[in-house]
């Protein structure tokens, strides 16, 4: 080739020049764990779901929900919500408000009737489930979903357990329940309600069933010492949130004092107040920060007014009149008597103080073993007899809808494993995403969405929902607000700020890849990713 | 209730780009279609901001020409690493003369597309600080005093870095270079020296002057844009992080870079006609200490003891940007 005056050599290019040889370290896209994901006691991949709803994907959010939870508009509405406790963008200004986002979600799905893709095919396996509560009806649909023929059998009227029975319709409305149970029954599930369970074995095998999953609840009130006259009127608070749904409106008078300090004596507390009490006094032993009602709870009731009684015990009860002790916290934090009594005029005394399950239908089942009042399960929620798995409030765990939720999925996937003669192993977790592995320059500061709620005097009289739901501007700009911690989102930043062009953007929804080639492992990518799904590892040598 | 506009929280306005978002509000830095100016395989050194704020410049001037651009380059690193005899990294007619003459040069190419009647090929001239604010000066003030249509940006690493990062008129007070060791009763590069070439720049009263950092594209992009749409003699100053010569970890460049704007030491502005038209505010005012302590070129502040009293005058010169520019 001709060349010009003293050149002696062809142009070239620099492609020619491999600089990913310069690397010491390399750039990896991870997927860690969000806290939200993390703290859920469902499982629900929140930050999952949040991902679609950002785009205003409300459909696939929701479909991405129902692999794990077959409730989001029940679980949006009374969850306790651990999720937005653990949620980072609570240290940078909010949490994200996840459970109003489920709850828009779940709503949606019910006005557009979305409906879950059912099973391909039948496993030809049966399996009996004790319990129309949340774990029960959980577990019921995942079975379903994944093929078995399911039986539902609760000693009830109405399908829902705590649900119906222990939650009041200004929480949770019985259409939305209903919606969702049927969607689940609507698989083919069948539900025998009426139909209480009294010999397990027994039941097993005249329904020639492969498997059972117990998830009885626990519905019996607790009781405590309190002397009292014939004439004091007591009755405990399962019993009289039951009785507000089968339609009988208990008598309690104008003066009503609720024992206890849980979420049980809060609604017991709050439902006194719309059926008229002008008086709802809650008597705690110990102090407002050790009641383990979750504080919102606490915080609604005293709006509704309903007045606390802190470090005080019951004496005693006779007509008309209670006798209280104020009590003092030791230093191990126990409330100690201190003899100061006082009287306090009520008409009718309201027990919260814990429930207990009735375990009658597992009387002479080998293996099973029972210890302080609750079935003792296995990891994979199995008990000691081979077939029989449990869940819900029946089993040690904190006694929430969300956890018999959760119970409920990871005892069906159990199943589904015992049922083909295999055992589950635990994935490896994931890392957790926690803030310093966020980069929230790139984030703008965003306040969390207000929910709307019920006017206060509204509230005292009726049994109408208290939290109102997100609208879709709002639901949309709430579900922006996630951080996305630890998965990537396809902000570009990676792609855009690499000096050595060495990140490849792939088509939407498909991320990047690193081109290592060329990469000199400068690990901006990974110093600049808002959401900490690049991880810096030594070069393999 | 009151009603607010959903805003793409997510990212904002602050990361190159969103999936969520429309793509003409994305940077052309997210563009899977930008026109990589400078492609792989240059030897910049890891985490190289100029090698990153030369892509972002050529880029969007090359949307804003329509591909129709002639660069003209200082002796520097920005030619050392992107053209080796025979090599480059180059996607553009690209001329490299002498360390002093590229804004004499830009002139050149500007001067002979007139006279061709060429007048849709644009010009850019381009350097780091050395060529542009030391040995190129004199060239560079001609080419404003005579309007010459031609952008010139400088890369402002504040050093000779190419060399061995000996001290240039651009190096920052206190800051140690081979040339300004941290050595004696006021290590490093002393204070009241070096100049500010964004105000010598509006001076000469030319149509357009900008400043920008490595760590906002957008920013950038929007300036080269702006500045593509004037005919007549334009400057922009791009500050961007050099880890050898700032001995900062090679993937802190944006965050260095972010925080030298964040700090007020480097303020971010545009000019028109001499006059100061816009600052970019600070957005999460910070201590110039955040600043130094990433850099090694810093490190005789904080160790073996710390000088609180150096620290105060940087502080001080900071502050006084502030003022100077209205930048909270």
């Amino acid at each position: 080739m001709e060349r010009p005056f003293a050149i002696t050599l062809d142009v070239g290019s620099s492609l020619a020049n491999k600089t990913g040889a310069w690397r010491d370290e390399r750039p990896v896209y991870v997927d860690r764990m969000p806290p939200c994901n993390a703290g859920c006691p469902a499982g629900e991949n929140i930050q999952g779901w949040l991902y679609h709803a950002e785009a205003g994907d409300y459909e696939e959010a929701w479909r991405v929900i129902v692999k794990d939870n077959p409730f989001p508009a029940v679980v949006g509405r009374v969850c306790y919500h651990p999720c937005t406790e653990v949620c980072n963008r609570a240290q940078v200004d909010e949490a994200v408000g996840i459970n109003n986002v489920e709850r828009f979600l779940g709503d949606e799905a019910i006005t557009r009737g979305w409906t879950p893709q059912g099973p391909e095919g039948h496993s030809g396996k049966r399996v009996l489930v004790v319990g129309a509560g949340p774990s029960g009806l959980a577990a019921a649909y995942h079975l379903a979903m994944m093929g078995h023929e399911v039986l539902i059998r609760d000693a009830g009227p109405l399908p829902g357990g705590m649900m119906r029975f222990g939650i009041p319709a200004y929480r949770l409305p019985r259409d939305v329940l209903d919606a969702e149970i049927e969607r689940i029954l609507a698989l083919g599930v069948t539900l025998q309600c009426d139909s209480k369970v009294t010999d397990i074995q027994q039941a097993m095998r005249e329904g020639e069933f492969d498997a059972a999953f117990l998830a009885v609840g626990a519905h019996i009130g607790k009781r405590a010492y309190i002397p009292a006259g014939e004439a004091a009127h007591m009755l405990d608070a399962v019993s009289l949130l039951r009785g507000m749904e089968s339609g009988e409106r208990p008598l309690l008078g104008r003066r009503v004092v609720i024992y206890g300090g849980g979420d049980t004596a809060m609604d017991a507390a709050r439902t006194a107040r719309r059926l008229g009490a002008s008086d709802a006094i809650v008597v705690y032993r110990r102090d407002r920060d050790r009641m383990p009602a979750h504080d919102f709870e606490v915080q609604e009731a005293l709006e509704e007014g309903v007045v606390m009684k802190w470090l005080t015990t019951i004496r005693s009860a006779g007509e008309g009149t209670l006798v209280l002790e104020r009590m003092e916290l030791d230093d191990t934090g126990f409330p100690q008597p201190t003899g100061e009594l006082e009287e306090l005029a009520a008409d009718s005394v309201v027990l919260a103080l814990g429930q207990e399950a009735d375990l009658s239908l597992l009387d002479g089942v080998p293996g099973l073993e029972i210890e302080d009042g609750v079935v003792k399960v296995g990891v994979d929620m199995m008990t000691g007899h081979p077939g029989i798995f449990a869940g819900g409030d029946m089993v040690p765990a904190e006694r929430t809808v969300t956890v018999g939720l959760g119970h409920g999925k990871k005892a069906a996937r159990h199943i589904d494993a015992w049922l083909r003669g295999e055992h589950l192993g635990q994935p490896p977790k994931h890392e957790t995403a926690g803030l310093e592995m966020l980069n929230t320059w790139y984030y703008s500061d965003a306040p969390r969405a207000l929910v709307p709620r019920l006017d206060a005097v509204r509230r005292q009289s009726t049994f109408s929902e208290v939290q109102l739901g997100l609208d879709e501007e709002n639901a949309l700009f709430e579900a922006r607000r996630c951080l996305s911690c630890g998965n990537c989102f396809e902000c570009d930043n990676c792609y855009g700020l690499c000096p050595d062009n060495a990140v490849i953007k792939l088509e939407p929804g498909k991320r990047y890849e690193i081109d290592y080639d060329y990469c000199k492992g400068c690990g901006i990518c990974a110093e600049e990713c808002p959401c900490g799904a690049i991880q810096m590892e030594p070069e393999p040598t | 209730m009151a009603t607010r506009p959903i805003k793409f929280y997510q990212v904002g306005s602050h990361a190159a780009g969103n999936r969520l978002l429309d793509p003409s509000l994305r940077s052309l830095q997210s563009d899977p279609n930008r026109s990589n100016a400078i492609t792989k395989g240059h030897r910049a050194c890891q985490g190289c901001g100029e090698a990153l704020g030369a892509r972002y410049a050529i880029d969007a001037a090359m949307r804003a020409t329509g591909g129709q651009l002639i660069a003209a380059n200082a002796t520097g690193c920005l030619e050392v690493f992107s053209t080796p005899y025979p090599e480059s990294s180059w996607q553009l007619p690209w001329l490299h003369s002498l360390f002093g003459n590229a804004p004499a040069v830009a002139s050149g190419i500007a001067a002979a597309l007139k006279a061709k009647g060429r007048s849709e090929v644009r010009v850019i001239g381009q350097g780091g600080d050395g060529g542009t604010v030391d040995i190129g000066m004199a060239c560079l003030s001609g080419m404003f005093e005579r309007n010459d249509d031609v952008l010139y940006i400088c890369y402002d690493n504040e050093a000779y870095m190419n060399t061995g990062v000996q001290r240039s008129g651009s190096t920052p007070p206190a800051a140690r270079t081979m040339t300004t060791q941290a050595v004696g009763p006021q290590p490093g590069n002393p204070f009241g020296q070096g100049k500010n070439v964004p105000q010598i720049a509006m001076a000469h009263e030319i149509p357009y002057v900008a400043t920008a950092t490595v760590a906002e594209p957008r920013d950038l992009e929007a300036k080269v844009e702006q500045a593509m749409s004037i005919r007549g003699a334009r400057y922009i100053h791009v500050l961007v992080t050099c880890p050898l010569g700032w001995a900062s970890a090679s993937g802190d460049t944006i965050k260095v870079a972010r925080l030298a704007k964040e700090t007020g030491l480097f303020p971010v502005f545009e000019a028109r006609d001499g006059v100061l038209s816009a600052v970019s505010k600070i957005r999460r005012q910070e201590p110039v200490e955040e600043y130094l302590a990433l850099q090694g070129r810093y490190r005789h502040l904080f160790k073996p003891t710390r000088q609180e009293d150096v620290i105060a005058r940087i502080q001080a010169r900071a502050d006084r940007n502030i003022e100077r520019y209205g930048l909270l």
